[in-house]
């Protein structure tokens, strides 16, 4: 084992941590305005607007149906116009939030698609506006579903950091290319392996425990 | 207090538009209970839901209070939604909600003070008998437990009038009962007016004065519900009075009497 080893790492990881967050971050805003707006525009839903949403929702397709790899390298001057350059973890975020939010936005809007429209009518009933609707019904009786998606959604994002890795982004993905594949350095490899192994299933207990705790608080029995 | 004129509504389909109510004309006074009885697929459900507009008549209008709902915008049609309450059958209770959030949220809607709420939520979830449950979420509560928080809910805003889907359709017998009374009390109480709409023709021999009966989405028969048991005139009215003569019937053969026994 090299002494160089645990440096490495350590930046890497913080590097990929850095992405992560500030990515899952925007992502999840823009996934979520998206999402929102899909749900109550399409048919018979609070704010009918078929047209919106056939556009939004061709704009999803669009941006989803591009290998993420080369989103990545439509966006750099993007990138570069947003935070001055094309290299690096920061420059990486602005792909990133741009190419994981329409995949938040169907995973948002699938979970906004549980909630019974029974409720949101019970809530028309008592003379409730669109806005509170969405906010005070909508969002909260999804809430379950809502984390168990986003963190399907913030796993993805974790994975692309390792892509956006390949063509310069920084973090563990890079670490494991430059280091383990293009120089041979079979330990740097495993080590990245293990511990972003180790980051999605944190991530992944988090949102479990999250919806754990929302069960047991609303559905708990004396 | 209610005043329906010329209502007519049919849902748009590929193959055409599939009338669903047919020219209704009703007046219920205030302080009545209301039955509209119907079998399935009759369109009792839709008239009701005309009532707060969660369905958009065609052409038609409605009063509620001297108030023609049908010509409301979008703002005073919610403004006039927070004095018409409504319970469903399947309750539409929040479940990211305590009762006590299920109840207060119509006032907070409103836009009542913070004090009044919790003193007007009390009030309220007392007179349902559910004082002990407020911090409880639905999923523990029973299926009439459940229809009290939902009456709590629809009531808390001291509504003019209260729409009823077949509330009690979803409930046992007993707890239909037990609801049934509490509605009625409640009419006592408060002088509300209830309109209901059910299948069931205990739910109208229990607590309505009135009654219209719908088929094929016109109203066929109106009046006093003695009137409707006594001498149904509607094809529907007769079947739905021939299932209890049909089983008196049977009792008398069994009982002997009739046969001078």
């Amino acid at each position: 084992m090299n002494a160089d080893l645990v440096d490495l790492l350590r930046e890497g990881l913080l590097e990929t941590l850095y992405m992560v967050f500030w990515s899952s971050l925007f992502a999840l805003l823009i996934g979520m305005v998206l999402g929102i707006t899909l749900v109550v525009t399409e048919k018979g839903g609070l704010l009918e607007s078929p047209k919106l949403s056939k556009v939004i929702g061709s704009i999803i397709n669009g941006v989803r149906s591009l290998p993420f790899i080369i989103l990545i390298v439509l966006l750099l001057p993007l990138s570069r116009l947003i935070v001055g350059t094309s290299l690096g973890p920061t420059a990486a975020i602005v792909s990133l939030s741009i190419g994981a939010a329409p995949f938040l936005a169907r995973i948002i809007e699938n979970s906004l698609k549980e909630v019974s429209a029974g409720k949101m009518e019970a809530a028309k009933s008592v003379g409730a506006s669109p806005i509170t609707i969405i906010f005070r019904v909508l969002i909260p009786e999804a809430m379950p579903a809502l984390v168990r998606g986003v963190t399907i959604g913030i796993i993805g994002i974790t994975e692309f950091t390792a892509v956006a890795g390949a063509i310069g982004a920084g973090g563990l993905g890079s670490l494991a290319i430059r280091f383990g594949y293009q120089r041979f350095r079979e330990d740097v490899l495993i080590a990245t392996v293990i511990i972003i192994i180790l980051l999605v299933q944190v991530i992944q207990w988090s949102g479990d425990s999250i919806v754990k705790a929302i069960h047991k608080k609303r559905y708990k029995f004396e | 207090m209610v005043n329906i004129q010329s209502l007519t509504k049919s849902y748009k389909t590929p193959k055409g538009d599939i009338p669903v109510l047919q020219d209704i004309h009703l007046q219920i006074e205030k302080g009545d209970i209301f039955g509209i009885i119907g079998f399935s697929g009759a369109g009792k459900s839709t008239l009701i839901r005309c009532l707060n507009r969660l369905e958009e008549p065609d052409s038609g209008t409605i009063e509620i209070g001297g108030r023609v709902i049908t010509d409301l915008a979008e703002k005073e049609l919610r403004q006039a939604r927070q004095k018409i309450g409504m319970i469903f059958q399947q309750f539409h209770l929040l479940d990211a909600k305590t009762v006590y959030q299920n109840v207060a949220f119509p006032l907070e809607v409103a836009g009542h003070p913070r004090p009044y709420i919790h003193q007007r939520v009390r009030e309220i979830v007392d007179l349902v008998q559910l004082g002990d449950k407020e911090n409880t979420y639905p999923s523990q509560l029973s299926g009439g437990q459940k229809q009290r928080v939902g009456i709590a809910r629809a009531l808390v805003n001291s509504p003019d009038l209260l729409l009823s889907d077949e509330a009690t359709s979803a409930l046992d017998p007993q707890t239909t009962y037990s609801i049934l009374e509490l509605l009625k009390e409640i009419n006592r109480q408060l002088k509300l007016t209830i309109v209901l709409i059910t299948h069931e023709l205990d739910v109208l021999q229990h607590v309505c004065n009135n009654m219209a009966v719908i088929e094929n989405g016109r109203i066929v028969e109106t009046g006093s519900v003695e009137k409707f048991f006594l001498h149904p005139e509607s094809d529907t009215a007769k079947r739905f009075v021939h299932i209890i003569d049909y089983y008196r019937d049977k009792r008398h053969v069994m009982e002997g009497v009739g046969a001078g026994i």
